[in-house]
């Protein structure tokens, strides 16, 4: 439980003269549910970029999956899960053929891919929907579908970036059910949210304002050191000084 | 190696589930072919000519009619007043005026030279200079019928003259469909390479899927290729669509390989498709991309030689041509489909191709970033 997964020290990222990471320092243990929380525009999405190999730091030390951020992108790439905000399987093909290219790419084996997605589909009760096109999912199926492709090839860490923004709650509960069974294999999850509902059932959170992490521990120590009865206040308190 | 025949796969059945790009894909090599085709073309057919007769003699008449019955001029009008003929001629209503002054026949007949004044519009400068020698054709003949005439009456001696027997090699009935045909080809090939390769790469970063391929450990130019693929092969079935249509729509002659035409347009597509995905890495909107994409297009297609001989371009614009791949498929096009050229004759074009494929690939997959 305690080997660090994602290792980062006085990052730095600046867009011209904007600097969107102010020094950020933080770890994350395998398996830990890890919750990035900020305003809109506060800078958890140029993180969650930087941790997954998409962005470049400008300064600073990052290590995610014991690789290096700076020249080891590529193999960061490999062992890792990325979901993010805007929806990103493509709409003009199949729950199948989506399962079945990512899983390419991923260079699974042919019947590797064949035994994840008949367990997939039987997991999310999707049997029915493996020859849809996503474009004609409900939004909260897809963000579900999106999820399971994430993890499809068993990363070591996962980042979500706002994975239920717009889904009703039934479906994020849902949604929070398969976060934990996926934790629970030793899956890191690395989630932003703008629900501070979602926020409690994360083991530790960072919260983020303009730029710079402001408060980072369990709920509950945030809960009493701020003297509030939950993260909503917490981050309300710290996010609207 | 294995990923990419999943991306490809991938494209493919994108491609055709648009139901719109899929039926395009077949139905614009048929209308390019149909109509550009026969549209196309520098033939002089008739050139409607305006006669202000102020002679009236039977001199004035027969230059008429000699004009009249050649294929080229179709007296449209005639008229005594020269307001009224430029009037015409400002109307588009004819392309010539022939002014026949008084005293034109009698001239002749006293043995001082007759005088005609010809106008011709020159808007099109190079069909007024057609027109200008085929009125001189017209007007020697006449001139040998005065001769004749004027020594048969004199001497028994016929006429010396020397006369050329000349052959037109390679289009022997100087069929202009023959020679737009293959450029007509081409440029159905450049469209498919330009455009839809590009507009494809460019539609993944509007909609966002690209970020889920970049997050992936896939390699740059797995990626690239599988863009390319599926476009090279659907340019390679427009251009047998397009060859089956020439055949028998216009009954094209057809000298050289087929198969050396296939590898040539082979790799003039991976070349294009470079040039395209190239672009695409500066564009992130499609309408960007449309903009660079057709000025590019349009600049190598006029440039290329398809309207104008690539000969009488100026020197620096032949030294554009040397980057411009349009310019040498248009080349090997007609060399080989009209003149039966082999591999060694084409072989500079050949290999000016693959190099301007294998640098514009490299700079397209070099350009594709995965990480910003």
């Amino acid at each position: 439980m305690n080997k660090k997964v994602i290792y980062v020290k006085n990052l730095v990222k600046k867009f011209d003269s904007f600097v969107a990471n102010d020094n950020l320092s933080f770890e994350v243990s395998e398996g830990e549910i890890f919750g990035f929380l900020g305003a809109n525009g506060a800078g958890k999405t140029t993180t969650i970029r930087i941790l997954s190999g998409l962005s470049k730091p400008t300064s600073g030390e990052v290590k995610v999956a014991g690789f290096d951020a700076y020249t080891q992108a590529e193999q960061i790439k490999k062992n890792i899960g990325y979901m993010c905000q805007k929806f990103s399987l493509y709409e003009d093909l199949t729950v199948k053929e989506n399962i079945v290219l990512y899983g390419g790419i991923y260079g699974m084996k042919k019947s590797l891919i064949k035994e994840r997605l008949s367990d997939l589909l039987e997991k999310l009760h999707f049997q029915e929907y493996e020859n849809r096109m996503i474009s004609d999912l409900p939004l909260g199926l897809r963000q579900k579908l999106a999820f399971s492709v994430a993890v499809l090839h068993e990363p070591k860490i996962v980042f979500l970036d706002e994975p239920t923004g717009g889904v009703d709650p039934i479906t994020r509960r849902q949604f929070w059910e398969t976060i934990y069974e996926t934790a629970s294999r030793g899956i890191t999850i690395f989630v932003t949210t703008h629900y501070m509902d979602e926020a409690e059932y994360c083991d530790r959170i960072s919260i983020m304002n303009e730029g710079k992490i402001v408060a980072l521990d369990t709920p509950e120590m945030l809960k009493k050191q701020y003297n509030v009865s939950s993260v909503e206040e917490v981050f309300i308190k710290i996010a609207r000084p | 190696m294995r990923t990419i025949f999943y991306l490809i796969k991938k494209e493919f059945l994108q491609i055709f589930r648009n139901k719109f790009i899929s039926k395009a894909i077949f139905a614009v090599p048929l209308v390019q072919m149909l109509i550009l085709v026969p549209a196309v073309t520098f033939e002089l057919k008739s050139v409607k000519l305006t006669v202000i007769d102020k002679d009236i003699t039977s001199e004035s008449r027969g230059l008429i009619n000699k004009l009249n019955g050649s294929t080229f001029f179709k007296v449209s009008s005639s008229t005594f007043s020269e307001d009224e003929a430029i009037n015409l001629l400002h109307r588009n209503k004819c392309t010539m005026i022939l002014e026949i002054p008084e005293g034109f026949g009698k001239d002749i007949g006293n043995g001082t030279p007759g005088r005609l004044l010809a106008t011709i519009d020159a808007v099109n400068a190079s069909s007024a200079e057609l027109t200008w020698a085929y009125f001189s054709g017209v007007i020697r003949d006449y001139n040998t019928d005065l001769i004749k005439k004027n020594l048969s009456t004199i001497s028994p001696i016929p006429l010396q003259k020397i006369v050329i027997t000349n052959r037109y090699w390679y289009n022997e009935l100087l069929n202009y469909k023959y020679y737009m045909l293959p450029g007509i080809l081409v440029i159905l090939v450049t469209a498919i390479g330009f455009l839809l390769a590009g507009l494809n790469m460019v539609r993944e970063k509007e909609v966002g899927t690209i970020e889920q391929i970049n997050v992936t450990p896939v390699r740059k130019y797995h990626f690239i290729i599988a863009k390319m693929v599926p476009f090279l092969l659907i340019g390679l079935i427009d251009l047998a669509l397009g060859l089956i249509i020439g055949k028998i729509a216009f009954n094209i002659p057809f000298e050289g390989s087929i198969l050396l035409l296939f590898l040539s347009s082979t790799i003039f597509l991976i070349a294009v498709l470079g040039v395209a995905l190239f672009i695409s890495t500066f564009s992130g909107t499609q309408q960007q991309y449309m903009f660079v994409a057709f000025f590019c297009m349009i600049i190598f297609i006029l440039m290329s030689g398809i309207f104008t001989p690539y000969e009488s371009m100026p020197v620096w614009a032949q030294d554009f041509n040397l980057i411009n791949p349009v310019a040498y498929l248009m080349r090997i096009n007609r060399m080989v489909m009209l003149k039966g050229s082999t591999m060694h004759d084409i072989s500079r074009e050949l290999y000016s191709l693959a190099t301007i494929a294998i640098v514009f690939t490299t700079l397209a997959v070099r350009r594709y970033r995965k990480t910003a």
